[in-house]
């Protein structure tokens, strides 16, 4: 009994972890870039949403809209000014500028809001009983919610035009430019759905764990990183399934291991699939040309 | 040329920081370090802010000895480095006569042993780790240590009937690790089954896979040796969770009808120790509070009683000591009256024993009902 | 003075000279009391800050990787000296050496142990795999008993002296400066530029990549004794992440592959968080908001690959040219057009030493 309560509350982080690693996927699959700022979006999105309704009494449902947009365009938009002109520098550049990006989103919401937490109210308050199990209702909603975002991507990424121009363009970058396919408005497009997740995500999160601060993304993110590694980074599928492996191993950690190890465990996992398959569950193996 | 610039630069650097210190003579000196920005933010503004109502309160009332202080405040951000480092400036860059700080364990344990050599007097507020006061005679506190709140909660339990209790605590704070530690023997040597210890580490918003344990072992209170802000967390979750356990707390846990958007409903019958109650009817508590909720809009926590108290103390002894100007004499007649201290403040009656910087106190618990702090007991 | 200069060991000792007069101004500078006893203290953490830096920047500048776990050395470095000088009971001048020594050599088991399975894995995966084992080292020192657990370590006795830091310092600077002028730093430079050319050329590119860590974690395990000796207590919450970033941040700014510009680096970001104290609020900020600056304008950082050289200042000035623009100095990076370089900050080339210096890119030793 406890042991399928531990594994619901693995699914549950585990699938925000899912919906923030898709961005991560996407991102890196297209310009190659761990995209350092990525949990931090999460943050934005989320500080946004709690002032829209606990600050400006504004309803959820608008909040939570415009907090998506507001980190679409955020995320937009560090794509053109941080990361667009060092698309042709060496990777370390952009890696170090994407950390650089992240510490400056943390540190500007720490002047802005203070280090203070903040209190998020549970949108889905209330349970809900399976047989034995009580189910908290944000749970439910996370994770459904979270299978339908996924499902809905990977259907856009497959049937769709925009989809196949990011396939596109992630293969190879310049020959899909000869092919006619504008490279820079799919980058565009990718980072601001990817953020338009991590918005989501954010509401989602904070239902559950309804506390915010500055620092909240950072760990976060990086936690679904591995999990987009451990899936096989460039793969959607991978990072979903990454991200339920992650939550479930972390829950597991907490609750029979012992709390303080879990991040241990979650990066040794990482360690461990990067030394044996480091592409991966689903990803491909990169050949390098001399 | 850009490297003849550089290293100009550089060399300009090292003398730009050659700062001249000012030495007001009318003027007393007291450096103040607090975590004013980071984690432990809130903590250490709420200090601040105490420190600074009750200065500006005597200094309208004349100052000591007719000499204005004048409060030398540093932001250690939570980092022991940094308090080092604050504590070096203030000693040698800007010469000051006393130092209240810090405000949490680790950053005041270290400027406790840096500053042995210099036997400058120190009064921490807030720190309640047991060794803060153990590297020297100059280090002072205005708290009790963690040992005697955990042992006044099992004490609670016990008059309370409770037979099985859980813990869960934070494993990487020293505070919360260093109370659960005692709690766990007073209850073995007094009775009290511990049926659950569940530990979490710093940052963690999740403790569903802890709680989920301790529901299973059905306790009948929850000992939470934790801040407000995560003690929050915790209840909620555990009542989300179907948990009716009782609820208790530390002096940590006071200030959570405060927290702004929190269901405040989740606190009803909990139980915490604390230095002070806001229903003490003395006149010191009862002018602390009007002054502190006029100068900044709210009902003072345990955290800035303290920082209140510490600076009471300190001031209260510089005026015996009748001293005002940074020296290795001043410094250690201003320790000796320190330990000559004997006064009422907002935390309760204060002496110290000889060589011992901790005061002899004792704990309040505190009850909350239908969403207002309630004076329980003396345990 | 060409001439003269032009014999390795000349120029060594007039190193050795110059090191000594610094010292011997720094030192006066104390005496006199120009700078009070906090300032001077405050060139403690400038010496370990710098030997950080200039460590960082042997596997990141000079090899081109990128590894984010520099703080795990540190503070296996520092623990490990930490708990040897508690557990001695030797004066100071016997069992400080012992413990330094010791936390490197620990520190470098670490980063041997690390880099072996790390090295395998390029660019984006090293960093992450380097993090990875950061935050591991952190948590586990965070569990430990011995190691004091979340409460860290206290008690630790003040060996640390400006005098002995800047000894370590200019003993990491000598000997990174040795290492990359030698046979072995030619090596590593080409592994930097192309890994895979460098491997068809017949170098071990697993060993240098190997040896580099290591030498790296074993400096930064240095630096961690002298920090532990210096602030008296460990806190392993310090340790983490955040900590890596900034010493990742000195080596960035400074210039990756910069000698001099990891040591101004890592004395001006030391140094000007004090000075700007009453702006604490806004240097977070203002760091971030400078990293993302200088790594689109400049990414090659404040020097680039540029390295001073006290000798070919000096041939210089008595040549007359002291301000004639070098033909081939800080170089803009070169676009990444090659598949298989996943970093390639710069392309230098190191002269041989023994001939006489030219203007190209010369690997002197530069001084504090």
């Amino acid at each position: 009994m406890t042991f399928l309560t531990q594994i619901l509350n693995g699914i549950q982080i585990g699938s925000i972890y899912a919906l923030v690693a898709l961005g991560y996927t996407m991102v890196y699959g297209i310009i190659k870039l761990i995209n350092f700022a990525h949990g931090d979006i999460i943050m934005v999105g989320a500080y946004v949403t709690w002032y829209l309704i606990a600050k400006l009494y504004m309803s959820e449902w608008a909040a939570i809209a415009l907090a998506v947009v507001g980190c679409t365009v955020l995320g937009m938009v560090i794509e053109k000014v941080a990361y667009k002109p060092l698309r042709k520098s060496a990777r370390i550049s952009l890696l170090i500028t994407a950390i650089g990006i992240s510490f400056l989103l943390e540190n500007v919401a720490q002047l802005i809001f203070t280090a203070n937490p903040r209190m998020f109210t549970n949108l889905f308050p209330g349970n809900m009983n399976l047989g034995n199990l009580t189910i908290p209702n944000n749970t439910a909603v996370t994770i459904v919610v979270s299978v339908v975002l996924m499902v809905g991507l990977t259907l856009l990424v497959d049937k769709t035009k925009i989809g196949k121009a990011m396939r596109a363009v992630s293969e190879d970058n310049d020959t899909a430019q000869l092919m006619g396919i504008n490279v820079n408005s799919t980058i565009s497009f990718t980072f601001g759905l990817g953020s338009a997740l991590a918005a989501l995500a954010a509401v989602l999160y904070c239902c559950s764990y309804t506390q915010i601060n500055p620092t909240m993304g950072s760990m976060l993110g990086l936690k679904a990183f591995v999990a987009a590694v451990l899936g096989g980074i460039g793969s959607l599928p991978g990072a979903m399934v990454g991200g339920f492996v992650i939550g479930i191993a972390e829950s597991l950690t907490k609750g029979y291991v012992a709390s303080s190890y879990a991040d241990a465990i979650v990066f040794g996992i990482l360690i461990v699939v990067l030394l044996i398959k480091p592409t991966g569950f689903f990803g491909r193996t990169m050949n390098e040309k001399v | 040329m850009k490297r003849v610039l550089a290293i100009v630069l550089v060399v300009a650097m090292m003398f730009g920081m050659t700062a001249c210190s000012g030495s007001g003579s009318d003027t007393i000196k007291i450096g103040v370090i607090a975590p004013l920005t980071g984690d432990v933010a809130v903590y250490g503004n709420a200090v601040n802010d105490a420190v600074k109502l009750y200065t500006d309160k005597v200094n309208a009332e004349g100052g000591i000895d007719g000499k204005q202080i004048e409060l030398v405040v540093y932001d250690d951000k939570g980092d022991a480095t940094e308090a080092v480092n604050a504590y070096n400036k203030l000693v040698s860059s800007d010469q000051v006569l006393a130092i209240i700080g810090d405000v949490t364990s680790t950053p005041t344990i270290a400027v406790a042993q840096a500053s042995v050599a210099d036997n400058i007097p120190i009064i921490t507020g807030t720190a309640t780790h047991l060794d803060v006061t153990s590297f020297g005679t100059n280090m002072f506190r205005a708290c009790f240590i963690d040992d005697l709140q955990a042992r006044t909660m099992a004490n609670l339990a016990v008059a309370q009937g409770v037979t099985k209790a859980a813990v869960i605590y934070n494993a990487s704070d020293s505070y919360s690790t260093g109370l659960r530690d005692s709690f766990k023997t007073y209850c073995d040597s007094l009775g009290v089954e511990v049926v659950a210890d569940e530990a979490y580490a710093k940052g963690d918003v999740d403790f569903n896979a802890q709680l989920t344990n301790i529901a299973a072992a059905n306790p009948e209170v929850i000992f939470i040796p934790e801040y407000y802000n995560t003690f929050y967390l915790i209840a909620s979750q555990a009542r989300a969770m179907g948990i009716t356990a009782t609820f208790y707390g530390v002096d940590g846990t006071d200030g959570v009808l405060e927290i702004d958007g929190a269901d405040i409903s989740v606190f009803d019958g909990i139980y915490f120790s604390n230095h002070y109650t806001t229903d003490d009817p003395s006149e010191v508590v009862q002018n602390f509070i009007t002054d502190y909720k006029e100068a900044y809009g709210q009902t003072p926590n345990a955290l800035a009683a303290l920082g209140y108290d510490a600076a009471m103390i300190l001031f209260d002894a510089i005026k015996r000591a009748g001293v005002y100007e940074p020296s290795a004499e001043n410094w250690q007649s201003i320790i000796d009256a320190l330990y000559q201290t004997d006064m009422q403040c907002v935390t309760g009656h204060i002496t110290y024993d000889e060589g011992n910087g901790t005061p002899n106190k004792s704990t309040k618990v505190i009850t909350i009902e239908n969403g207002v702090y309630g004076f329980y007991g003396e345990y | 003075m060409e001439k003269f200069l032009s014999k390795m060991k000349n120029r060594y000792l007039l190193n050795t000279v110059l090191v000594a007069a610094v010292y011997g101004i720094i030192m006066l500078i104390i005496q006199v009391g120009i700078l009070n006893r906090y300032q001077a203290n405050m060139l403690i953490p400038v010496c370990y800050n710098i030997i950080l830096a200039v460590s960082l920047n042997l596997s990141a500048g000079y090899l081109g990787q990128l590894p984010l776990g520099h703080a795990g050395f540190m503070s296996v470095g520092g623990y490990t000296a930490a708990l040897i000088t508690l557990a001695l009971d030797l004066p100071a001048a016997v069992e400080f050496p012992i413990a330094l020594i010791a936390g490197g050599l620990v520190a470098a088991v670490f980063g041997f142990v690390i880099g072996l399975p790390a090295l395998r894995l390029r660019g984006d995966y090293l960093a992450i795999i380097t993090l990875g084992f950061g935050e591991i080292i952190r948590v586990v020192i965070t569990n430990l008993g011995f190691t004091g657990g979340a409460f860290g370590l206290s008690g630790i006795q003040k060996h640390t002296t400006l005098t002995i830091a800047f000894l370590c310092t200019v003993i990491t600077v000598f000997a990174v400066h040795a290492l990359m002028k030698s046979r072995h730093g030619r090596a590593i430079l080409s592994i930097r530029e192309n890994e895979i050319a460098a491997e068809c050329s017949g170098i071990p590119t697993t060993y240098y990549k190997t040896m580099t860590f290591t030498i790296s974690a074993f400096f930064a395990g240095v630096a961690g004794g002298l920090y532990a000796h210096y602030l008296c207590i460990l806190d392993p919450s310090t340790f983490g992440f955040m900590k890596s970033v900034e010493i990742l941040i000195m080596v960035v700014l400074g210039g990756l592959g910069s000698m001099i510009g990891s040591i101004t680096a890592a004395f001006g970001l030391t140094l000007l968080p004090e000075l700007l104290r009453d702006f604490s609020d806004y240097r977070m900020v203002v760091y971030s908001l400078l990293l993302v600056v200088v790594m689109i304008f400049k990414p090659s950082g404040l020097f680039g690959t540029y390295d001073f050289s006290m000798s070919r200042l000096l041939t210089d000035f008595s040549k007359g040219d002291l301000f004639k623009k070098k033909k081939t100095e800080n170089q803009e990076p070169v676009a990444d057009e090659l598949k298989g370089a996943e970093i390639a900050p710069d392309t230098s080339i190191s002269a041989d030493p023994d001939i006489p210096p030219e203007p190209a890119e010369t690997e002197g030793k530069e001084e504090l």
